[in-house]
């Protein structure tokens, strides 16, 4: 962009919820960023939204309150919203603009970088295989995590996901390699609590010094909700292609940014899609999400976790549907698989990776990760469906095969699901055990697996074998 | 003399300009001092609306609007098989060079105001003269789409160089055989002492459809390798379709499985407001597999658009139009062409931005009331056709969108509208694809028109009780699908023993037919004698085990002198190759003995 230099109007015409609207304006810069300096000498940040000839409309991060028509000026800075970057960003904590706040020296740039970024060429993309294993068996066995994947976690308040993202983050490793992630943490207007989890578990696992952490509360002005997750993911591409890292990306939580971004659309009085959401949300969303992968010629990564809490548990709701549409897969959280006390309680048959073919298999995880996989969803979705039946005709009523399905449902649940918050399972382990609740089934019932991995795996043959 | 004017007003993708009086509507316009691509969307006095294809921002009030003084255009010629493309025309690999030019860091990135050529000026085509035996001579009499002479484009695809539409006249030079650039004179036209040099490149208007002799009735099958596409619910060269479904129910994997098995000669995939890993699947996997037909890599008769959810949304909009250009070309040459767009919803979305910004009167959910007709050109341009010119070439445009409700709701304007336009609906079910069941088609909602007229080719090239066999499988599932609700009430225990075999059989049909793993070996491809092997024997299956029952046997013994066989039915899709049919006809007639010697056993 060319710099036209600072410019300082001061003619306040009109003050609105978030926006300002400034006049006699010149030389005004579309998504220009502005500094105002009110009476009483305080400084704020802001945004220009929309300009014509003359007018500008300023979005205020901060919010407008105490700002008044008279003694307010506006500074236009000649440039979109730049954070500095720098390596040693990792181990330090900012507010949700990018600013340190924890008394830490300040930051020496390496380079300024617009939050905006800017899309990935597709033609330059690397298409992402590199199985990560978290630990986690639903995840591992059924909804494989990949490097340079964008893999939301779909939460209801007061469902242990921070827990489950925590327990992701400590224990994710490629089999195969030594190096540790990088973590850029984004809280997105959470409870000052489920900061301080997190904060506390970094400290705990000794891994904070390759933390960092973009950070606004619940009660800080909702307009720099807009800012942070692109502030963090700035730092995370140059951590990754400029530094060959390989980051892991939490933001936290999707669903306070994308009620920010109706509170600013209502303001502007823009026709309204969905549930007051604007019709440009799933664009507004994709330019977040789609900041993750791998490219040709870099050796780093973004792979990115994005937590949202979907209203009323409704997963078809604008903002996880929208979501879903964006990201690759989904893990899904269930309400009633928590209060039957299963942790983590992920509803497997609604979550999806859609990265995990070129994840798993020989070389990679094991050659019959695959069909177990799917045998896995079949015989669980028939349990399921059969349960629901069995409470209404009763469990007599069923063929003694059916019965042997409750029974699979159960032991998938109790044994294969549940685990511990520290219960770091090998892949190997995770597919032994399917094998074994799997073979709570008669042989034949096995059609999605093909006979010679039933021969190499099934304990039946495996006990006779050893 | 172009337009000239200056920027007064910028709102994200929507740039308002003066001084713009003589633009014409939808012609495109140079934007800012970076050149960002624009088109004009409305003309109010002198003030024209501009939607810009690239990010607005930084723009300025004030900075300058230059017109082309033509509409928005892709540039057809040799070069464009197997390019990945932006919504506007781009080649993505070029976009790259040039912005490694500028800053060799930011490579992976996409900018603004890069120009590229959609198709390579420099490289050098092996033209030959003539086409099929004909050889054009002077003085021969030539019409819009006459083809003077061919260039093989890739091992797959004879580009044939047609003269454009609006040229005729007498041919008075022919280049010789030889080697030559997309710009270089191959043929010159005179008419009325004008002359007009042909070049083996030519210009087309994306919003308006390439001109051709007459449409016929799409009566071919497109083999897809997909069974419960091909055997229930048939796509047609030449017709259009449309695949609905909530997130995560493999509209994308269909897609792709679409692109890469089916038995079109050319396929444009245009990847519309999706995800970028998604295009880079393709990109890296296509030159790497083989296409079933030919045995050649499959990227040497795909062609991409990539206008990713990321990338500026107006592109979006365009990026169909360009994608259904590029396919008519194709059709014109006497190929069938098969489009595939992901996600016509984001295509709508587009517009719905568009309109909004421009604050026109919303209809439904704020869609503009010209979504519907807008939908309604878009299929339109598919057909089979008599292109034009000589010699005779039937070509095709074979379009399949994807359709992604918001909360998997089909009553939604996009969904409902699609369903007007098109004449194959196939339905994908969220609750098929959460116990993996692929491909998640709904086999109640689906439907096909075209299941008769394609009938006509399954008979005369595969088997006669084609037909007969596909409309007793949907009889079972239908039939199915009401006893479902039954059981779901007193269970399957007290069910007629009839009811109990539909039930049973209608499971096998599920796991051992309609189930398709589009990523296994054998699975994934399953010819059309496959298809109908397996039908057949699922069939045999259900009429004599129909017999059994009213003879008193019941159907769990039946299942039961089955043994290992059920399963070996059910596996015969992923053990028994394409080319191994006898073994599916050996497993049939065991199965067909064993349940002969239960009936000698009797009741």
């Amino acid at each position: 962009m060319s710099l036209y230099g600072v410019r300082e109007y001061s003619r306040i015409r009109e003050i609105k919820g978030p926006l300002l609207i400034v006049e006699g304006v010149s030389n005004v810069a579309y998504d220009e960023i502005v500094e105002i300096e009110l009476a009483t000498g305080e400084k704020r940040r802001g945004r220009v939204l929309d300009v014509s000839r003359g007018v500008a409309v300023v979005q205020v991060f901060e919010g407008t309150t105490g700002i008044t028509t008279t003694g307010t000026t506006v500074r236009f800075l000649g440039k979109p919203l730049e954070i500095p970057v720098s390596e040693d960003m990792l181990g330090r904590i900012f507010n949700g603009l990018g600013e340190p706040i924890d008394n830490g020296p300040p930051i020496i740039a390496e380079e300024e970088r617009d939050v905006n970024g800017a899309p990935l060429n597709p033609a330059e993309r690397a298409y992402p295989e590199d199985f990560i294993q978290t630990g986690v068996s639903a995840i591992d066995g059924m909804n494989t995590l990949v490097r340079g994947q964008k893999l939301p976690i779909f939460s209801g308040s007061g469902l242990p996901h921070n827990v489950l993202a925590a327990q992701i983050a400590r224990q994710a490793t490629v089999l195969g390699e030594e190096e540790e992630f990088a973590v850029v943490f984004a809280a997105i207007g959470i409870k000052y609590d489920d900061f301080l989890f997190f904060k506390k578990f970094f400290e705990e696992t000794g891994a904070l010094n390759r933390v960092a952490m973009f950070v606004n509360l619940a009660d800080e002005p909702a307009m720099i909700r807009l800012v942070t997750p692109r502030a963090a993911l700035t730092l995370a591409e140059y951590l990754a292609f400029e530094r060959d890292m390989h980051v892991l990306v939490i933001l936290t939580d999707m669903t306070n940014y994308a009620e920010a971004l109706r509170e600013i659309s209502a303001a502007r009085e823009e026709v309204p899609g969905r549930q007051g959401y604007p019709g440009y949300l799933y664009s507004d969303l994709a330019s977040i999400y789609e900041r993750a992968g791998k490219v040709h010629g870099k050796k780093g990564s973004i792979t990115q976790m994005p937590i949202l809490t979907m209203p009323n548990d409704d997963i078809t709701h604008p903002i996880p549907d929208l979501t879903g549409y964006i990201t690759e897969g989904q893990i899904v959280l269930s309400r009633e698989l928590y209060n039957r006390g299963i942790y983590p309680p992920i509803n497997v048959l609604m979550s999806l990776s859609r990265l995990m073919k070129e994840g798993i298999g020989p070389g990679k995880t094991r050659d019959d990760h695959a069909a177990v996989s799917n045998q896995l969803y079949s015989a669980y979705s028939r349990g399921v469906e059969l349960r629901s039946l069995a409470a209404v005709v009763g469990e007599e009523s069923l063929s003694a095969t059916d019965r042997k399905y409750l029974e699979f449902a159960d032991a998938f649940e109790q044994r294969f699901l549940k685990q511990g918050e520290r219960e770091n399972r090998s892949i190997e382990q995770t597919l032994d055990l399917a094998w074994e609740i799997l073979s709570i089934l008669p042989e034949e019932e096995l059609t999605n697996i093909k006979e010679e991995y039933i021969k190499k795996y099934h304990p039946k043959y495996r006990r006779r074998a050893a | 003399m172009p337009v000239k004017g200056k920027i007064v007003r910028i709102a994200g993708p929507l740039v308002v300009a003066e001084g713009m009086s003589g633009a014409q509507m939808y012609e495109m316009v140079r934007v800012g001092e970076d050149r960002l691509i624009g088109e004009i969307t409305r003309i109010v006095g002198d003030k024209a609306y501009i939607q810009v294809y690239e990010s607005t921002t930084g723009l300025r009030p004030g900075e300058p609007v230059e017109g082309t003084g033509a509409p928005l255009s892709v540039e057809l010629g040799p070069g464009i098989i197997g390019n990945i493309y932006d919504g506007v025309q781009r080649p993505l690999p070029l976009i790259a060079e040039a912005v490694a030019e500028r800053d060799p860091r930011r490579k992976i990135f996409i900018e603004r105001g890069i120009e590229v050529p959609p198709i390579p000026l420099e490289k050098k085509w092996h033209f030959t003269p003539g086409f099929n035996g004909t050889k054009p001579s002077v003085g021969d009499k030539v019409n819009p789409g006459d083809v003077i002479g061919i260039v093989e484009e890739t091992s797959l695809i004879t580009h044939k160089v047609m003269i454009p539409p609006g040229i005729r006249g007498k041919l008075t030079w022919v280049a010789p055989e030889g080697d030559y650039t997309v710009t270089e004179v191959v043929a010159e036209v005179e008419r009325d002492g004008k002359k007009y040099p042909i070049t083996m490149r030519q210009r087309w208007p994306v919003r308006i459809p390439r001109p051709f002799k007459r449409k016929l009735e799409p009566n071919t099958p497109l083999i897809t390798g997909m069974r419960i596409i091909d055997t229930l619910f048939p796509m047609a060269k030449g017709g259009t379709g449309a695949i609905p479904g909530g997130f995560g129910t493999g509209k994308t994997v269909t897609l792709h499985s679409l692109a890469q098995w089916s038995d079109a000669r050319v396929v444009v995939y245009i990847g519309c407001g999706e995800r970028g890993n998604e295009m880079t699947e393709v990109l890296e996997r296509f030159p790497k597999y083989k296409d079933p037909w030919t045995g050649k890599p499959l990227m040497e008769r795909t062609i991409l658009i990539a206008n990713t959810s990321n990338m500026p949304v107006a592109a979006r909009e365009a990026s169909i139009y360009v994608g259904i250009t590029l396919a008519e070309y194709y059709r014109d040459m006497g190929y069938d062409v098969l489009l595939v767009a992901d996600s016509t919803s984001r295509w709508a979305e587009a517009l719905r931005e568009i309109a909004g910004r421009l604050e026109e009167m919303p209809a439904e959910e704020g869609y503009p009331s010209y979504l519907a007709s807008r939908l309604a050109e878009f299929y339109e341009r598919a057909g089979r056709v008599e292109a034009l010119g000589s010699p005779e070439r039937l070509g095709s445009v074979t379009v399949v969108g994807a359709v992604s409700p918001p909360g998997g709701d089909f009553t939604e304007p996009v969904t409902s509208h699609t369903k007007r336009f098109i004449r194959v609906f196939w339905a994908l079910d969220t609750k098929l694809a959460y116990s993996r069941h692929y491909p998640a088609i709904n086999w109640i909602l689906s439907y096909s028109a075209y299941a008769d007229t394609v009938a006509e080719w399954w008979h005369k090239n595969v088997d006669k009780r084609w037909k007969e066999f596909r409309d007793e499988v949907m009889r079972i599932l239908l039939r199915e699908d009401e006893l479902q609700d039954i059981v779901r009430l007193v269970g399957t225990e007290s069910l007629d023993e009839r009811d109990k075999l539909v039930l049973e059989t209608a499971r096998m049909i599920k796991e051992g037919f309609l189930k398709q793993n589009a990523f296994d070996p054998i699975d994934a491809f399953t010819t059309p004698e496959k298809q109908f092997k397996l039908l057949h024997m699922f069939i045999s299956f259900y009429r004599k085990a129909q017999e059994l029952v009213q003879h008193g046997i019941t159907v769990a013994r039946i299942r039961e002198a089955l043994g290992r066989l059920y399963v070996e039915m059910i596996k015969a899709k992923f053990d028994i190759p394409n080319d191994q049919l006898d073994k599916i006809e050996e497993l049939r007639l065991r199965m067909l003995k064993t349940l002969e010697e239960l009936e000698r056993k009797g009741a």
